[in-house]
């Protein structure tokens, strides 16, 4: 937590510049994604620029839009460490869909 | 319950770090220090509301995963055609770029508020419930067009028929949370432009005496439905 900008009487206060730089950025992050599918690329690195974008943009988002970098790390780990929770369930229904597809091919016949 | 007035907190002698978030949630009156009681709610709501959305996306990969039928190519299937030329997710890239527009326009607007210059505040707010609502009525063009191609809850005519609940459930649930936000976005600016928040008018649901914060807390829960769409754009759409 850097204390370059110091908390006034009310609210935050960055300069418009800022903004205008994330809000650059957000563009051209996204201008990227959408590159990804106009070129085709396919396989794990298609998975792995959609998700690296994604990260990127979505921190941009949080940290900066939402000003929780400035924000006491208090409030900054009361969000972000229960989305760890839904990483959880992600990993959870990654395993029953695999089982749910085997059960599938085996006992349906793919249907 | 009082507001508690900010300015007593001094954060920069407070502990950082581990020591920080002990010391903060161990202490007196109030856990998260230098934010009001409006601007900790707010972000428990979006956190609750992290959860509502990630329970679709995963309920979304659960089925994706799962069906031996093969998934519509989402390339294809919101493609647009114009000119003769077939360009992929056109529609989708155009209404991304209009929703990150929208969070910049707010996140300026948030800056303006504390400036507490009226007039470009209200302006950027207007702006942003514009594109906002310019985002509700591409998302009504794809439904349309969608719906037309024979897309239903149940079936579609390409692949895996839960494409088309999933597909509603989500960009539904997320066009909604779009239209509420364009409401109150209207609502503050027009509190705004009024001056509301210079002689601290009450609010006529809280009675609470009103602050240029609000501008800030409708600028968290607009933020958070751009972040939505972030993910939306790459777990839906891109995948």
């Amino acid at each position: 937590m850097t204390h370059a900008v110091t908390e006034k009487a009310e609210g935050q206060h960055h300069p418009i510049k800022l903004y205008l730089i994330v809000w650059g950025w957000l563009f051209v992050l996204s201008t990227f994604s959408y590159l990804v599918d106009y070129f085709g690329v396919q396989g794990p690195m298609r998975y792995t620029l959609i998700l690296t974008f994604m990260i990127l943009k979505a921190g941009l988002i949080v940290a900066v839009f939402m000003h929780l970098a400035w924000e006491r790390l208090a409030l900054v780990y009361a969000m972000l460490v229960p989305v760890g929770a839904v990483l959880v369930f992600v990993w959870i229904m990654v395993e029953e869909s695999g089982y749910t597809l085997f059960t599938r091919v085996l006992f349906l016949n793919g249907s | 319950m009082a507001d508690i007035p900010l300015t007593h907190i001094q954060t920069e002698t407070m502990p950082a770090g581990l020591k920080g978030i002990a010391a903060d949630l161990s202490s007196d009156q109030q856990a998260f220090k230098n934010v009001s009681w409006g601007k900790a709610m707010i972000w428990i709501f979006l956190l609750s509301d992290t959860f509502v959305f990630s329970c679709f996306l995963i309920a979304y990969m659960t089925a994706r995963m799962s069906t031996s039928v093969p998934w519509p190519n989402p390339s294809e299937v919101f493609a647009l055609e114009i000119g003769g030329v077939t360009l992929p997710l056109l529609l989708i890239a155009i209404m991304t770029f209009v929703l990150i527009s929208s969070s910049g326009t707010m996140a300026m607007a948030v800056n303006y508020a504390y400036r507490r210059d009226r007039r470009t505040t209200a302006i950027l707010m207007l702006v942003t419930a514009l594109l906002g609502a310019a985002f509700v009525g591409m998302q009504a063009f794809e439904w349309t067009k969608l719906i037309h191609e024979g897309v239903r809850p149940w079936e579609n005519p390409w692949g895996a028929a839960q494409f088309g609940s999933a597909f509603f459930m989500i960009t539904g649930f997320h066009g909604t949370h779009v239209t509420f936000g364009v409401i109150f976005l209207l609502i503050v600016a027009r509190k705004v432009w009024r001056g509301d928040f210079d002689r601290e008018a009450k609010g006529f649901f809280t009675s609470r005496k009103g602050r240029y914060e609000a501008v800030e807390i409708m600028g968290l829960y607009w933020h958070f439905v751009d972040l939505v769409w972030v993910f939306i754009f790459a777990f839906f759409y891109l995948w």
